[in-house]
């Protein structure tokens, strides 16, 4: 039913750089205009972020509020090693996934030491360094507040330049299939059984003579290497590298992406993220649309930040509906059950 | 304040996720001491934890006229029941008099004089912190906190573990001055404690209740005692 | 010689901010294990009120308004702190994890609002001429501003012992950070406290905000979120609970951030922060003065 279900999507979404109609509100032209397709690229790959951390927290119970490093990683590594070593857009995409494995094994192997909330702690705290550094940029590498640019003479020509959008559109798509077949297998897998006892008794784990240490680190690696993915990804769709993807804002939103859609159940933090980028990309525009704009300037201010919306979605979500969008569906499912 | 009675029907008590007490009832006599005894593990500083409310319970613990069970632990304490636990749970970081002050009641009448006397130890350290006293002497606090307000109900548990000879005789002494008319369940691994506060006892084994009367007759019944407790009786 | 003077105030002077901001989520998160991450915007809250008091307040002297607008920014503070704390965290009482992804989303909600209300770009704040000038002091010349944030962090830390040693709200909550359950089994509601301890919070966090303000030469939305980080990592390297610990990890944090980036490189301030905290983590779990684990 689920795979019936995933797989329609897959082509409803397949089709997109087709469709000549537009959906009020949510875009701007028709869906098939480059300018749609972007914003559906984006929300495509935030869906596959957000799959790489419903495995550290939605599977294994690991409160990280540092997945924004991982990111960051792909997406400065990707786009410095074209810059510095010259190097096609393939090979620097490879080159940043290990060294985010490499940093990422080190770090997680540090953090992991900890628990609950200390580990959030020491995450976030790891994540914020790698921002700071960034931003202030000691080494003149990073690009400080602009970021990097993209080198375009680098990149495969299928993707360059506005009229293939839609070939970045496909890619996104590939992008997001394949970490959802990944995480799938590797979340169905013993390691996978194991990850969500962790997150259930951890203490129970250690009697059945298991380490629980060992198959962290291979949550958070593994969500990282997928997640270094996505960024190199990103970069693409933005044209380069910048530190918005480095936030302390950014790493809580994945934790938001993923309990907005439900977690534990990969489908549920997809379309958690997805539905995270449309409102983030697109509610600053409806926000200028008439009917907003004939509000008091006191609510319209904030109706037409995106991240106000969210965040009071968020909080009215974590008071009656803790379990995100999946819960929900869940009740309408059961509610259904009962009455036939 | 006159002792009142503490009675448990069917209650069924979890740690977590372990099902520690099945089904248990007995009454505990107002007025008097009762020893609640049995081996290690077998659940009597979690009987202790369910009357509190600080664990998952259910059944039925009537104090008095009130039911206890689903009441939040501060309403069960105001209600007039004292408690010692079994790790002293002394607050480290606040000094002797401060200790003390936390456990006043609304409307009671503070009997500083009363708990000093008992534990002239603790007069001369009003002022130190309770971290850095030693075991006994944290005993005496935890004794001294549940005596300063009269209670109709005192809880104690394992009132002299780990304490030398000399340390236990104090506390037994100030444990006998002052519960008077109170009803006290005293928890007690050591037996020759036991038999020299409390006249019932009530024995625990594997979560129900295998005795219950006169704690003499239990004590001098070296079968009994050998059975339920694991301990030779001289 | 004069540099390093200079630095040192710098650094108590970001000391102080620190512990304004981490002093409240100590207590909040060593009293009711809430991981508050909206106090930065209560932090904003008092920057804004502040900030709004000095622009609008004309035809009151700038030094007498700046009182003022300290003592509004932490009546502000303390206002959205018990709204939040009654309003929200107690529908959650006892579910962690919910309670701070709520923290969070709160959090982002408010900044939004504080963003869509009056932009994102810093303000600056009228301030006292005194302010902008500077201080000679062993041969170094330090900026007013720091001087004024240190002091006012000193009152505010010695007012706190004071309310925490002297009243029996402040004895509640030091038993209640150490062992809560003995406490309700003492009798006492501790539940109570916690408005309590999120009101102090709420307050602290403003008047943090209103000096931040000076400190920083402006206000912006996020300006709390982005110190709120450095704030964690002062309340887990004191101790959770622990208002003295708060006061002498913000003077380590701080002094070590400042020193870092001036004679090492600038940016690797906070990597050393990062160090020191995974530092006490694996060595020293409770902290400096604390008596919790995370």
């Amino acid at each position: 039913m689920r795979r019936l279900a995933l797989g329609l999507t897959l082509v409803v979404l397949g089709c997109a750089p087709f469709l000549g109609f537009g959906i009020p509100f949510v875009f701007s032209s028709e869906v098939s205009s480059p300018g749609s397709l972007q914003v559906l690229a984006i929300a495509l790959v935030y869906a596959g972020f957000a799959i790489s951390y419903d495995i550290i927290f939605g599977f294994t119970g690991l409160l990280s509020f540092g997945h924004a490093l991982p990111i960051a990683l792909g997406a400065y590594g990707t786009n410095l090693f074209m810059i510095h070593l010259g190097v096609a857009y393939p090979f620097a995409v490879v080159l940043s996934l290990v060294a985010t494995v490499a940093i990422s094994t080190i770090l997680g192997a540090i953090a992991l030491r900890t628990t609950g909330v200390a580990f959030a702690m020491v995450t976030l705290a790891f994540a914020e360094a790698f921002a700071i550094l960034i931003l202030s940029d000691p080494l003149r590498i990073f690009g400080g507040e602009e970021g990097l640019p993209l080198v375009s003479s680098l990149v495969p020509d299928f993707f360059r330049g506005v009229v293939n959008t839609r070939n970045l559109y496909w890619f996104s798509l590939v992008f997001l299939a394949l970490t959802y077949v990944v995480a799938r297998r590797v979340v169905n897998s013993r390691a996978g059984r194991v990850w969500e006892a962790i997150r259930e008794n951890e203490a129970r784990v250690h009697m059945v003579g298991l380490e629980p240490f060992r198959f962290k680190l291979a949550s958070f690696v593994i969500a990282s290497a997928l997640a270094s993915l996505g960024g190199s990804i990103y970069i693409l769709l933005v044209r380069g590298a910048n530190t918005s993807i480095a936030s302390a804002t950014f790493t809580l939103a994945l934790l938001v992406m993923v309990v907005l859609g439900g977690p534990g159940r990969l489908w549920g933090a997809a379309l958690g993220g997805f539905v995270y980028a449309i409102l983030n990309l697109r509610l600053s525009a409806v926000s200028t649309s008439d009917m907003i704009a004939r509000l008091p300037d006191w609510i319209e201010g904030p109706v037409s930040e995106p991240l106000f919306v969210l965040g009071v979605l968020f909080v009215l979500m974590m008071l009656f509906a803790p379990g995100g969008i999946a819960s929900i569906t869940d009740r309408i499912r059961l509610r259904r059950q009962r009455s036939s | 304040m006159r002792g009142e009675s503490l009675q448990v029907s069917d209650l069924d008590v979890w740690r977590g996720e372990a099902h520690i007490l099945h089904g248990v009832d007995f009454d505990i006599a107002p007025g008097r001491v009762t020893a609640l005894l049995g081996r290690n593990g077998v659940g009597k500083t979690t009987t202790l934890l369910a009357v509190m409310g600080l664990l998952r319970a259910e059944g039925s613990i009537r104090f008095g006229e009130t039911e206890l069970i689903g009441m939040p632990t501060h309403l069960v304490a105001r209600r007039g029941i004292a408690y010692v636990p079994e790790d002293r749970e002394v607050f480290t970081m606040l000094t002797v008099a401060e200790n003390l002050r936390l456990a006043e009641r609304p409307g009671g009448d503070h009997r500083y004089d009363l708990v000093y006397e008992l534990f002239p130890d603790l007069a001369i350290r009003k002022e130190q912190t309770a971290g850095t006293l030693s075991g006994g002497q944290q005993q005496m606090l935890a004794i001294g906190r549940a005596l300063l307000d009269e209670t109709s109900l005192l809880l104690v548990d394992e009132p002299t573990k780990g304490l030398a000879p000399i340390v236990i005789d104090d506390v037994v002494a100030a444990l006998q001055t002052a519960s008077g008319d109170t009803t006290v369940l005293l928890v007690e691994q050591n037996l020759a404690v036991a038999r020299r506060l409390a006249s019932e006892a009530i024995v625990l084994d594997e979560g129900a209740v295998v005795y219950a009367g006169d704690l003499e007759t239990l004590a001098s019944d070296a079968a009994l005692t050998g059975r339920y407790l694991g301990v030779e009786v001289r | 010689m004069s540099s390093l003077v200079l630095n040192t105030a710098t650094g108590l002077g970001l000391a102080g901010l620190y512990f304004l901001l981490a002093s409240g989520l100590s207590l909040i998160f060593g009293l009711m294990s809430v991981l508050n991450l909206a106090h930065g915007a209560f932090f904003a809250v008092g920057g804004y009120s502040a900030w709004i008091v000095m622009d609008r307040l004309d035809g009151v002297p700038l030094g007498l308004r700046f009182v003022i607008a300290v003592a509004v920014a932490a009546l502000s503070g303390a206002v959205v702190g018990v709204v939040v704390e009654r309003g929200l965290i107690k529908k959650l009482y006892g579910l962690h994890v919910e309670q701070i992804l709520l923290t969070i989303g709160l959090g982002t909600a408010m900044v939004a609002l504080l963003g869509g209300w009056f932009s994102y770009d810093p303000r600056l704040m009228n301030q006292p001429a005194w302010f902008g000038q500077t201080t000679s002091f062993l041969g170094a010349n330090i900026p007013n501003n720091r001087l004024l944030v240190l002091v006012v962090a000193v009152v505010a830390l010695v007012v706190l012992l004071s309310f925490l040693k002297r009243t029996r709200h402040g004895l509640v909550i030091r038993a209640g950070v150490e062992n809560p359950g003995m406490v309700r089994a003492l009798g006492v509601d501790v539940d109570r406290s916690f408005t309590i301890v999120f009101a102090i919070g709420g307050m602290l966090a403003g008047m943090g905000g209103a000096l931040a303000t000076v400190y920083f030469n402006g206000i912006s939305p996020g300006l709390g979120t982005t110190q709120l980080i450095f704030a964690f990592i002062v309340v887990v390297i004191g101790g959770l609970g622990s208002v003295s610990g708060t006061a002498i990890a913000a003077i380590l944090v701080a002094l070590t951030q400042v020193y870092v980036n001036q004679y090492v490189g600038t940016g690797l301030g906070s990597i050393s922060v990062v160090v020191l905290l995974a530092a006490v983590l694996l060595i020293r779990p409770q902290g400096l003065l604390g008596r919790q684990v995370l």
